[in-house]
């Protein structure tokens, strides 16, 4: 049963099928509505579609092509970018844009046009892909690059999926010497302090991101370790070694007093006090660099029944710290509690995505446990100062935002309406698009 | 590597690991755009070259051709893979005397056919495996399946035959007796406790490489088969599973 990494909402759809084979992908007649489904890393219910038609696309992880030498790969939507590693890395190649896990499908990266650690370089995923075949429901089956099809290109690449469904992906991949990135962790005092260094991180370095304590008052509110990393470039031979890390998984559901706000607050504390050095700086593999999350299989559990809500904004870098410090204010007086809450900054590199999230400024995401009405209410209040501010929202994390919230934080909304196919949808969409 | 059924999921993801070995593949399949798929699938992953063949693998006549083409391009052939299969709910086949026989062609009768041929061949080159995939379904006709068993049963005896026959000459036989595979042969039917295809297809290429006669997958199906094996015949025919 497909569901999202927030295990909220529920949606049970009117059929699941498992797709295997590309000639297979056909949007068939229905009343009902049509949604491709990936590995659903996505939190909230862009991946969902309660009373519809779901088209699991995990197993159409075919290959159709690599070039070696010129770092070029065309792979089947179904393909993650864990499975992509595994083939491309021995070869010196890299994905150009990741997200924090590597269990996501290429489909669903480009329909949320994922960003990464590297976005005030590198932009998004959607930046990286040369072209791609999306399948619509008229039968057609479109090649869509900047030169082809543009503007359905445009519209599908963070287009959540309702412009078809994608069969295969094919992107530009970078170039690196060996498997360890060059880790630099820095102890900051606030959220001042985590906003200055990113910044003068992100002149020197390739991935920087911020983890922060949301949960420690007054100034020292925001506290944490700025992290900032580019790959070696020590040609070491690591690149053709397997990473031997064995994962942990957990194992069922867990009580909900396990993540609340006394033991994510003493986790914070000890996660903060762990560094002792101002700033500690090391060799590691990438996936610990980038997917540290990804060593604890199905991490979503620890949350218990009720799931999680991840929110993510992100707001113009004027006034930015102010609106961050606000919000952060406005979830303490919530009594919302948050680990593993992340700052970063985007930069000006533009996605060809006409919905995408990203714009200039301070991203702030936060993962915490559904409590409940008192939780939604806090959230609407952050959401309003996000938009006051000029900011917006991500869907792809969002799971009880206001329509006419979503819509005005995304005017480009009327751009893309003629590119949705009338046979594809989404509990997300039909949510925020009531009434319209 | 020959793969005779190419398409079959656990056929290609036993040929991936063998495709970041630089192997190169000689595919025999009935659908040519999936087994071109398959193909490309696999060249993207390092395999040196895929050459593919489309063919009915119920016909009876093309065996010498398959041999001939595949040793054209493969003059050594190191592992011959025959992993066609097809399987519906027995009632359909209790319906129909030739949808069971048709089956039985494809599941049977070809697989023992491409077996003996190619068993000739690596007899007189004098070393490599043929793989043939059998079930843990062919170690006793079940109620829920026995048309697909007793295809399965055919597999295993012949391979048990084979093997004795061989045993000297340098030719490994193995057979593989997978329990239930997340694959789309069994996508429609609710089958519980289904192995995921890229473990099944790990223990796969570790039984080729080690040159083991018998492989349960996983493994737990091994004691699970000695137990149903050694239920009396009258407890047995009670059984609905």
């Amino acid at each position: 049963m497909p569901s999202s990494w927030g295990r909220y909402p529920h949606a049970t759809p009117r059929s699941v099928t498992n797709i295997s084979w590309l000639d297979d992908v056909r949007i068939r007649q229905s009343d009902a509505p049509n949604l491709a489904f990936g590995l659903g890393r996505s939190y909230g219910d862009v991946c969902l579609n309660d009373g519809g038609n779901v088209l699991c696309m995990e197993y159409c992880n075919n290959l159709l092509a690599f070039d070696v030498q010129r770092g070029i790969v065309r792979a089947a939507a179904g393909v993650s970018i864990a499975q992509l590693l595994a083939v491309v890395v021995p070869h010196g190649w890299f994905v150009p844009v990741t997200p924090g896990t590597k269990f996501v499908t290429l489909g669903g990266a480009l329909a949320n046009d994922v960003h990464g650690k590297n976005h005030h370089r590198s932009g998004t995923f959607g930046c990286h892909i040369t072209s791609f075949e999306l399948v619509r429901s008229d039968g057609s089956r479109t090649i869509c690059s900047q030169s082809q099809h543009s503007e359905l290109f445009a519209a599908t690449i963070g287009g959540l999926g309702l412009t078809g469904i994608i069969t295969w992906v094919e992107l530009q991949l970078i170039p690196i010497a060996s498997r360890l990135v060059v880790e630099e962790s820095v102890k900051v005092g606030g959220l001042a302090e985590v906003v200055r260094v990113t910044e003068e991180s992100d002149s020197t370095w390739d991935y920087t991101v911020s983890w922060i304590d949301v949960l420690a008052k007054g100034r020292a509110l925001g506290k944490g370790h700025v992290l900032r990393g580019r790959f070696s470039e020590i040609s070491d031979g690591s690149l053709s070694k397997i990473a031997s890390y064995k994962p942990m998984s957990i194992p069922f559901e867990c009580p909900q007093w396990l993540l609340s706000r006394p033991t994510i607050s003493a986790f914070n504390s000890i996660w903060y006090h762990r560094q002792t050095k101002s700033v500690s700086s090391r060799r590691v593999d990438f996936n610990s660099f980038f997917y540290p999350l990804d060593a604890i299989g199905k991490w979503n559990l620890l949350y218990g029944k009720r799931g999680m809500l991840q929110y993510q904004c992100v707001v113009p870098h004027e006034h930015g710290v102010d609106v961050v410090a606000e919000i952060l204010g406005l979830l303490q007086a919530g009594k919302a509690s948050s680990f593993l809450a992340v700052v970063k900054s985007f930069g000006s590199v533009v996605s060809p995505g006409i919905l995408s999230f990203p714009r200039p400024g301070i991203t702030l995401t936060l993962d915490m446990p559904n409590t409940g009405q008192r939780l939604f209410d806090a959230l609407d209040a952050c959401d309003k100062l996000v938009l006051a501010s000029g900011g917006r929202v991500y869907a792809a994390k969002d799971a009880r935002i206001r329509g006419d919230v979503f819509r005005a934080m995304y005017p480009e909304i009327e751009r893309f309406l003629p590119y949705i196919d009338p046979a594809m949808s989404s509990s997300f969409w039909r949510r925020v698009m009531k009434g319209t | 590597m020959v793969i005779i059924g190419a398409t079959s999921a656990i056929a290609h993801h036993v040929a991936r690991l063998y495709a970041t070995r630089g192997w190169k593949f000689f595919l025999v399949a009935r659908n040519e755009e999936r087994t071109k798929a398959v193909a490309a699938d696999l060249l993207a992953r390092g395999a040196l070259d895929v050459q593919v063949y489309v063919a009915d693998l119920r016909q009876r006549d093309l065996y010498a051709d398959i041999v001939k083409k595949s040793q054209n391009m493969l003059p050594t052939i190191d592992v011959v893979l025959i992993a066609q299969g097809v399987y519906r709910n027995q009632d359909e086949s209790d319906a129909d005397v030739h949808v069971m026989l048709d089956d039985f062609m494809t599941n049977a009768v070809s697989v023992l056919a491409f077996t003996h041929v190619f068993a000739s061949v690596l007899e007189s080159q004098g070393h490599g495996s043929i793989v043939g995939l059998s079930s843990v379904a062919g170690d006793r006709g079940r109620r829920s399946n026995y048309a697909y068993g007793s295809s399965k049963a055919a597999i295993t005896a012949y391979y048990s035959g084979l093997r004795g026959r061989l045993h000297k000459s340098g030719v490994n036989i193995l057979t593989v007796k997978p329990g239930p595979v997340k694959t789309p042969m069994i996508a429609d039917k609710k089958i519980p406790l289904a192995a995921n295809v890229e473990l099944v297809a790990t223990d796969i290429a570790k039984a080729i490489d080690t040159r083991r006669s018998v492989l349960y997958t996983p493994r737990v199906w091994r004691l699970i088969m000695l137990i149903v094996r050694m239920i009396p015949e009258k407890m047995f025919i009670r059984l609905k599973f």
